[in-house]
């Protein structure tokens, strides 16, 4: 039988070590188990991009992949990028461009970006709306989504 | 918890994955990217005993350049195929048809070996090998067999691997010089998988194609290789009225069925549509434009 396996995860540079079921969701044991309830569940299964985190720095489905699998990883998730406060330039950017609603896709939007943002130019609209297409949103037609997105590439354009 | 209840081991070494896979007796799966594994988890499509995860193998991630070929180790990820110089020098024909896998999240943790493993009818991976004649590495505790990618998608959702068998390496010829390559898709949306998509290669020398290379997915079962249409062009120069009979026996060559997203009309429709196009785009490639 299946039982619990101990592991050691890292999220927002904290480390927990903790004890697992093998079937656990990375996403339920953020939630669950760690009560990071900004990681947002929407389709479980792949296709919405609510949950997206960063494993490792790399953006990462939640919902499919186990909590098990991060057993000596670093987990970062829409908690760690800033406060009220204190939000990153990428969160301040989304307030000013009105670029969520009700908030649900927000999360993964914002960690879809990071990651976007650290691998590719963005040169074009076309090219950040091609890199969001994997994330849902019910809200705002996008439109101020892709805007505050280009606003961040703009700044870092701008900036040396 | 919406995955039923399964035991887990992290294997170490490839050799630590076909032992567990052997003493489970059929009832294990391996997990490598997990991207189109664990929505069959979450469904309960699927209800293994025993997951073995190969992520932890050391050395079974990586692009290797040979003489003639490149080897590609099943654990690489579709984000590094995406970005490698060394594919986009030599199969820059794989490095287009990646950018329409999925999005940046999936692409980071799906692995080449889990796509063709996977053999999803409207995969873009599936079709790249069976158009440049891959030949994949398969281990097992018996042994290690080598299968051409031709031979290896046998239906939707069903490859020549047994469930004690890992696919470990992935061989894709180079493509010869003079060769230039096309890659259409048309999907719903971007990253989501093709309604239909079309991959060619062109080899011409002195004005005239010595080498046609052509296949499909999205339009049927398994990948296609449309080679009686292939045949056409060979000893000729690319012009519209040859595009045009070409574009017809490709539509001949496959029996795509009504679904959700398309037709089997439309779906017929777009690959003479997008077989025109790719081709088209292999020509202008094969005399060095971009
Ligand atoms: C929202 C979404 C959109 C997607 N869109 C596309 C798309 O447009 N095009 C596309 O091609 N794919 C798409 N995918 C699928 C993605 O490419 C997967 O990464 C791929 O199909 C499976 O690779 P994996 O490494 O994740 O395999 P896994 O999910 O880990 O495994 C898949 C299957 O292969 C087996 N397996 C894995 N590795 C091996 C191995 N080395 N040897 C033997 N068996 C093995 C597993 O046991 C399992 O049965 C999408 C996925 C999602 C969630
Ligand atoms: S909840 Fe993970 S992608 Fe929708
Ligand atoms: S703001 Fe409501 S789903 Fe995006």
């Amino acid at each position: 039988m299946s039982g619990t396996r101990d592991i050691t995860v890292t999220v927002n540079g904290a480390t927990y070590p903790v004890s697992v079921e093998p079937r656990l969701l990375l996403v339920d044991f953020l939630r669950h188990t760690l009560g990071l309830t900004g990681t947002h569940v929407g389709c479980e299964h792949g296709v919405c991009g609510a949950c997206t985190v960063l494993v490792d720095g790399d953006s990462a489905r939640a919902c499919l992949m186990l909590a098990i699998q991060a057993d000596g990883r670093s987990i970062d998730t829409v908690e760690g990028l800033g406060r009220i406060g204190q939000m990153n330039a990428l969160q301040e950017s989304f307030h000013t461009h009105h670029a969520l609603q009700c908030g649900f896709c927000t999360p993964g939007m914002l960690m879809t970006a990071t990651d976007l943002l650290q691998k590719y130019p963005l040169a074009t609209d076309d090219d950040i709306r091609r890199g969001l297409s994997g994330n849902l949103c019910r809200c705002t037609g996008y439109e101020h989504i892709v805007r505050a997105v280009r606003a961040v590439v703009d700044k870092r354009k701008a900036a040396p | 918890m919406k995955p039923p209840v399964f035991d887990y081991i992290a294997a170490t070494s490839t050799d630590m994955a076909v032992a567990a896979l052997a003493a489970a007796g059929g009832e294990a799966k391996i997990i490598a990217g997990g991207q189109s594994l664990m929505p069959m988890l979450s469904f309960r499509l699927l209800r293994p005993s025993l997951l073995v995860d190969i992520n932890r193998i050391p050395g079974l991630a990586y692009i290797e350049e040979a003489d003639t070929c490149l080897r590609i180790g099943a654990l690489t990820r579709h984000f590094q195929i995406e970005t490698s110089p060394v594919i986009a020098r030599h199969l820059p024909v794989l490095s287009a048809a990646m950018t329409h896998v999925a999005h940046l999240a999936i692409r980071n943790r799906g692995t080449i070996g889990g796509s063709l493993s996977h053999g999803d009818p409207a995969a873009e991976l599936p079709m790249i090998a069976v158009l440049l004649d891959a030949t994949l590495h398969i281990e097992s505790v018996s042994g290690q067999r080598a299968v051409r990618a031709q031979d290896f998608f046998l239906d939707a959702l069903t490859v020549d691997l047994d469930s004690a068998e890992v696919l470990a390496e992935i061989i894709l010829p180079k493509l010869p010089p003079n060769t230039g390559w096309g890659f259409e898709e048309i999907a719903r949306r971007h990253g989501d998988f093709a309604i239909a998509a079309v991959a060619a290669t062109l080899t011409v020398s002195d004005g005239s194609i010595r080498q046609a290379r052509i296949a499909l997915t999205g339009v049927g079962p398994t990948p296609v290789r449309a080679a009686a249409a292939e045949t056409l062009l060979i000893g000729h120069a690319l012009e519209n009225k040859l595009v045009e009979s070409v574009a017809r026996a490709v539509r001949a060559a496959i029996a795509p069925e009504d679904d959700l997203h398309a037709s089997a009309d439309y779906r017929r429709h777009l690959a003479g549509v997008l077989t025109d196009r790719a081709l088209h785009a292999a020509w202008r490639r094969a005399q060095g434009e971009p």
